[in-house]
């Protein structure tokens, strides 16, 4: 496996993010929360250039990667999309907005737009269930969502400036 | 300041006391109609919720105003804006109290925060639009107290929730807070303090409900000098927000029972593996662990005792499967959550191979509260085999969408009639969701069963860590199957068999089921797999994966029969078994909805009646969108 597409920098950020953990192969998740915080998502290349610093196989990295629904490897848009499917806004119509989402924006779940503005997501519970059915854009939480309001959450100028 | 003996401890709590007076319900309901500073009261407190529900309503920018307006006035020095955790209302939030003239606003936005200060601080007048309304009064009504949704609730483990400044140790210390960890390490020994846990009847909140003080003697039991406690706050139940909501409101009393478990089974080490997807309860536990360490409360030689104690924060990496224990320690060891067979227990061989105590949120909340007013106390609240309270976030079809914590032993019935105010407009109730993917379905018929852990699994649901949902009419419930069993799909780990490939064939069928397909051996397969999952999957997730569908299957044959047999979907939600029909009394032969089919199945002349070719029909609804009459219906 070759590491020549990610940038001097990058490298340099995990050797710092890796001894910052002492190289302990334990803190492997935390390692990988950082990594991800920095570099916004989990490449191929990125995980193996992990793996070298742990001193581990790179299998057991994206094994980790690959089982946590937090790590991405691939980048997210500008403005990620996640439509919650908690049980609670599931009841209330959640699924129906993620259609509605699916339609306006063209993209399969775990899909970014082809401009990179969006990217959708789903997750289990914002915790906001008193505004249920609800979808988070950047984090911004957007309650009572009708599937009918969908396309015009989405053509918010503000997203495309 | 370093807290070194249970004197200066007691001279914080002394010293902070003041403040939380003012908080005080307890003062008598005079009729008085005069509030604010015009009372004649030289400090005012405006509680605002920081919980995460609120906060996603703007609550901190209503925080910002009230306290920018208060400066206009000039009245900053005697009214003190306070963000605590949860009012558990959360279906009214955002919410702001103001103390001590007991005034509940519900549903306040931040434009309206100008007018609180303004009318109800300088003027002396509640603003009469603000406070709730007593559905069945009509009524109006100031303070929590009298709003069916708190008259039932018992709060022991959100005793502090939406009560205290959760970023301020101070407020916690005034409430008892570490009083009872000092009580444990100065003045009983470790057996004493197992023995505390064992006579109150405690048992785990996480959901399978294992006595607590029994898991305490099997940790300290075990002989190592490297022992470690865990807090499980990996809530992975969807629609479930008790333990995040314990974290964000009263991060301090989770720390105090983590170090009070430490000091009774010999552990130094503390770890809480919360999910990554909860940042401000991560902030709030970091902001508390530091605020402990600064008084001495964690670290080396607590109060001179000679114990030590510290806690380090993991982070859960969005996995349903790390709920369970064994998943959870390997997690936290930077690998796959994987879950392996017990024995070994973790008591035995946990984190990194050392005795391990996990525990979940809600049953460390409930510690300190339990060696303040004794185990008899405790006991003697809930049930004969369930004591104490249980947290519910209580969602859904429901009118009073919220955080709830009832004793044990109240009835499905009063919570959701009562706490919840029944269903959402008008609507007929169906079902009622407790335990999330492990637990069941349970109907009208089971409303007034107890709520405790044996009388919920007798029914076919389990307690669950608290998730409680509540379903109308309109929701069909081989659909609700279908999601449970979609989650769990998702998120079985893979490691063995029945319950990798099991669910995912359960899954087919439903799939079959819901696109009209089905047919009556359907069900029956559905039941032999069901069973044979529950009987041979490893962990606790696969073990109990099937309930849903068994649940719905025995409490809901008929509405799987219809399915399959009648291909009629009652709560029409099934697409497959609905048609889009035009009414044609209602259709005028605008042709919009003709113009618009992306498939061109609609055929009619202008200004005749129209009608859809269901051959050709896709089901994608643009017509019903579009038709300015309403004339199109799905039946």
């Amino acid at each position: 496996m070759e590491s020549n597409k990610i940038s001097c920098a990058a490298i340099a950020k995990i050797k710092e993010i890796c001894e910052a953990h002492n190289n302990d192969a334990g803190e492997l998740i935390n390692i990988l929360h950082e990594t991800q915080n920095t570099l916004g998502y989990l490449p191929r290349e990125v995980q193996v250039e992990v793996a070298k610093n742990l001193n581990i196989p790179a299998t057991r990295v994206n094994g980790v990667v690959s089982f946590y629904a937090f790590f991405t490897e691939k980048p997210k848009g500008k403005h990620p999309i996640s439509v919650c499917l908690g049980t609670a806004c599931y009841v209330r119509g959640s699924d129906k907005v993620l259609e509605e989402v699916k339609k306006v924006l063209g993209i399969e779940v775990g899909e970014t737009t082809p401009d990179g503005v969006f990217s959708l997501d789903c997750l289990r519970c914002v915790g906001a269930c008193g505004l249920a059915p609800v979808l988070t854009i950047s984090g911004k939480v957007y309650g009572n969502v009708d599937p009918k309001n969908v396309r015009k959450i989405l053509e918010n100028p503000e997203f495309t400036k | 300041m370093k807290i070194q003996t249970l004197k200066d401890l007691e001279k914080i709590k002394a010293e902070s006391l003041a403040s939380l007076e003012l908080r005080n319900e307890v003062a008598p309901d005079t009729g008085d109609e005069t509030c604010g500073l015009e009372k004649g009261t030289d400090h005012i407190q405006i509680l605002t919720c920081g919980g995460t529900g609120c906060k996603a309503s703007d609550s901190a920018e209503i925080a910002a105003r009230i306290k920018d307006c208060l400066k206009q006035f000039g009245v900053e020095d005697k009214v003190e804006v306070i963000t605590t955790g949860c009012f558990g209302f959360c279906e009214k939030g955002p919410i702001v109290k103001v103390m001590p003239d007991n005034t509940f606003y519900t549903k306040v936005k931040p434009e309206d925060a100008a007018e609180i200060v303004k009318e109800h601080i300088i003027g002396g007048r509640r603003v009469q639009r603000l406070l709730y309304i007593d559905p069945e009064t009509n009524a109006s009504v100031n303070d929590s107290k009298h709003m069916n949704f708190y008259r039932k609730q018992v709060r022991i483990a959100l005793r502090n929730c939406g009560l205290i400044d959760p970023e301020n140790i101070r407020e916690y210390i005034a409430r008892d807070g570490y009083m009872s960890l000092a009580d444990c390490i100065l003045t009983k020994t470790p057996a004493e303090v197992i023995d505390v846990v064992k006579r109150s009847g405690l048992r785990g909140r996480g959901g399978a409900g294992f006595p607590t003080g029994n898991k305490w003697e099997f940790a300290s039991k075990s002989n190592s000098d490297i022992k470690y406690v865990v807090c499980n706050a990996d809530e992975g139940d969807p629609g479930a927000f008790m333990d995040r909501s314990i974290m964000e409101g009263d991060p301090n009393s989770i720390i105090e029972a983590m170090a009070i478990c430490g000091y009774a089974i010999g552990a130094k080490y503390g770890l809480i593996y919360v999910r990554a997807e909860y940042p401000l309860a991560i902030h709030r536990l970091k902001t508390a662990i530091g605020q402990a360490h600064e008084l001495g409360l964690l670290g080396d030689n607590i109060l001179g005792t000679g114990f030590s104690f510290d806690i380090t924060i993991r982070y859960g990496a969005g996995a349903f499967v790390c709920g369970e224990e064994t998943a959870l320690i390997h997690s936290m060891e930077g690998k796959r959550g994987e879950p392996t067979l017990k024995p070994p227990f973790p008591a035995v061989e946990g984190y990194r191979k050392y005795p391990t105590n996990v525990n979940n949120v809600e049953t460390w909340a409930n510690i300190p509260v339990i060696f303040q007013k004794g185990p008899d106390w405790f006991a003697s609240i809930g049930t004969e085999k369930s004591k104490g309270t249980k947290v519910f976030a209580l969602a859904g079809k429901i009118n009073n969408v919220g955080l709830i914590e009832v004793p044990m032993g109240t009835t499905l019935r009063e919570v959701i009639y009562e706490i919840g105010g029944g269903i959402k407009n008008g609507k007929k109730f169906k079902a009622v969701q407790t335990g999330g993917p492990s637990g069941g379905c349970l109907t009208e018929k089971h409303l007034d069963i107890p709520i405790d852990y044996e009388s919920l699994g007798a029914a076919g649901s389990m307690m669950g860590s608290g998730g409680m949902i509540v379903m109308d009419e309109d929701n069909c419930m081989v659909q609700v199957a279908r999601f449970y069993l979609g989650f769990i799909v998702e998120e079985s780990c893979g490691k063995c068999a029945p319950c990798r490939i099991g669910n995912k064939r359960m899954l087919e069928i439903l799939d079959k089921i819901v696109a009209g397909k089905g047919t009556v051996e359907d069900l029956d397969k559905l039941e032999d797999l069901a069973n044979v999952i529950k009987d041979a999957s490893l962990c606790g997730l696969g073990q109990t994966s099937p309930n849903p569908v068994l649940s719905t299957l025995a409490n809901f044959r008929d509405e799987y029969m219809e399915h399959v047999v009648e291909k009629k979907c009652r709560a029409k939600q099934c697409m497959s078994m609905l048609n889009y029909i035009i009414e044609p009394d209602r259709c005028v032969g605008c042709h919009l909805c003709a113009k618009n089919c992306p498939v061109e199945a609609i055929s009619g002349e202008l200004k005749q009646k129209h009608v859809i070719d269901q051959q050709k029909c896709i089901k994608c609804g643009t017509c019903m969108s579009n038709c300015r009459l309403h004339a199109i219906s799905l039946k």
